[in-house]
């Protein structure tokens, strides 16, 4: 339960981390807050020649609203963006979600974009940035690109960032006025990973619900001029095309029932829909 | 840009609770390995080593954070608060040390270290203090001997919201 060994290289700019990266490619891991990483460094999991901290770079602490968007800087933690003031007026859904990442211990060094890069198909900075359909900004020597959430997210702990690029930043939309959120989440005890957590966006007739924990990324689907008798109808086509995966938790049916019973609840909570 | 090799030890100056410390470490090795065998500070316990049971809890610049997810580097020019700090200088029992003595809140012992650095960091945080807010800090570390109500009592009594409880203190 102790890393292998690896030299270690803190650098002060994202260029920087660049061209270490350029350089080592995929023997080489980036470190931010390293809540998943060194556990998985601790378990040999995964064994960097070289890990690259970036927590110490100045410009990666920044957030910022900005045209339409919110940016989070690569170093910005859990922890900073909860307790950001204006969070819940600019973000709702991520101020309703991370309360549910793992615990307070974890969140104070746990990056918002190390958590999108880590890719886990339950956690909930993933399927919040699938939902509002954000942007993720990665830097290499070769140059910069800005991928959407659904062409960054592709698979379970995989994404489309290559070994020599490192993420800059992640970019949420800013929320509008007279749109409304929703956020649950079922796990085995408060702040273990998710069986099933579900975000949902209503905005005027058309409603956004995402899955998490189901498939093997976050998965949302978005239904315009929806009523309330359908709700049941699409919910199931949903669970049924999500499938879900059996492990020690729960099963793929159990999976399934919750993306239908607490999806039904989300949807009615969120559109303000009575029984 | 700053590399350290992976073969050399590096020299580590940091603040262990109000002093100056320092002390030489590869990479590789873990802040609860660094504070326990190298700095002699045994009262961090280490359990699972990747995150989950929280017994290694302790403060760096007033944050919690599990100890066996950080590098001893990474303290470089930091401050770091361990359960050793707890104590009042005359070396008697702090004031949630003796409310976790006065409410019975261990058996075994192991997890009381990372149970009062969260508690010590809920305190600094600023949060209000309510059964909830000590439940919800509490909820990232793991005790498997006391089912927690002496544990969440003995919190309220030590910040003073539990009027049955602090009377005992």
């Amino acid at each position: 339960m102790k890393p292998s060994a690896f030299d270690y290289i803190s650098v002060d700019t994202f260029a920087e981390a660049a061209s270490v990266l350029g350089e080592y490619g995929d023997s080489a891991r980036v470190i931010a807050g390293g809540q998943s990483l060194m556990a998985m460094m601790n378990m040999r999991l995964t064994q960097p020649a070289v890990l690259v901290d970036i927590a110490g770079i100045k410009d990666g602490k920044s957030i910022e609203i900005r045209d339409g968007s919110l940016h989070i800087g690569a170093g910005v933690t859990q922890a900073h963006l909860g307790t950001w003031p204006q969070l819940s007026q600019t973000c709702p859904l991520l101020a309703l979600a991370i309360p549910h990442i793992g615990h307070i211990q974890t969140r104070s060094r746990g990056t918002v974009c190390g958590s999108l890069c880590h890719a886990d198909p339950s956690s909930e900075l993933p399927l919040v940035l699938a939902t509002l359909q954000g942007e993720v900004r990665l830097l290499s020597t070769r140059g910069e690109r800005t991928l959407s959430a659904d062409d960054f997210q592709i698979g379970m702990l995989v994404t489309r960032k290559q070994s020599d690029e490192v993420l800059v930043e992640a970019r949420f939309p800013v929320a509008k006025p007279g749109q409304r959120y929703g956020f649950e989440e079922v796990s085995r005890r408060h702040g273990d990973f998710a069986i099933v957590s579900l975000a949902c966006m209503v905005d005027g007739d058309t409603i956004s619900l995402g899955v998490g924990g189901v498939a093997d990324r976050p998965t949302v689907k978005r239904w315009r001029g929806l009523v309330k008798s359908d709700l049941d109808a699409v919910l199931n086509e949903f669970a049924w095309e999500l499938g879900g995966y059996e492990d020690i938790h729960a099963t793929a049916r159990y999976r399934r029932e919750l993306v239908r019973r607490l999806g039904r609840k989300l949807v009615m909570e969120t559109a303000q829909w009575t029984a | 840009m700053d590399r350290l090799n992976k073969d050399n030890l590096h020299k580590i100056e940091f603040i262990l609770n109000g002093k100056e410390e320092v002390g030489y470490a590869e990479p590789r090795m873990l802040l609860t390995d660094f504070l326990r065998h190298e700095i002699g500070a045994t009262g961090t316990h280490v359990g699972c080593e990747h995150g989950v049971c929280g017994a290694c809890t302790l403060l760096v610049d007033s944050q919690p954070v599990r100890s066996c997810l950080m590098l001893a580097v990474q303290i470089r020019g930091k401050t770091v608060q361990t359960i050793e700090g707890l104590a009042n200088p005359d070396g008697s029992f702090g004031r949630l040390q003796e409310a976790f003595h006065q409410n019975f809140a261990l058996q075994c012992g192991y997890c009381t270290p990372g149970m009062l650095m969260t508690l010590k960091a809920l305190e600094e945080s600023g949060v209000e203090i309510t059964e909830e807010s000590v439940r919800n800090a509490l909820s990232g570390n793991i005790c498997r001997c006391t089912g927690y109500t002496e544990i969440v009592r003995a919190a309220l009594a030590a910040f003073g919201k539990d009027s049955k409880a602090a009377a005992k203190v």
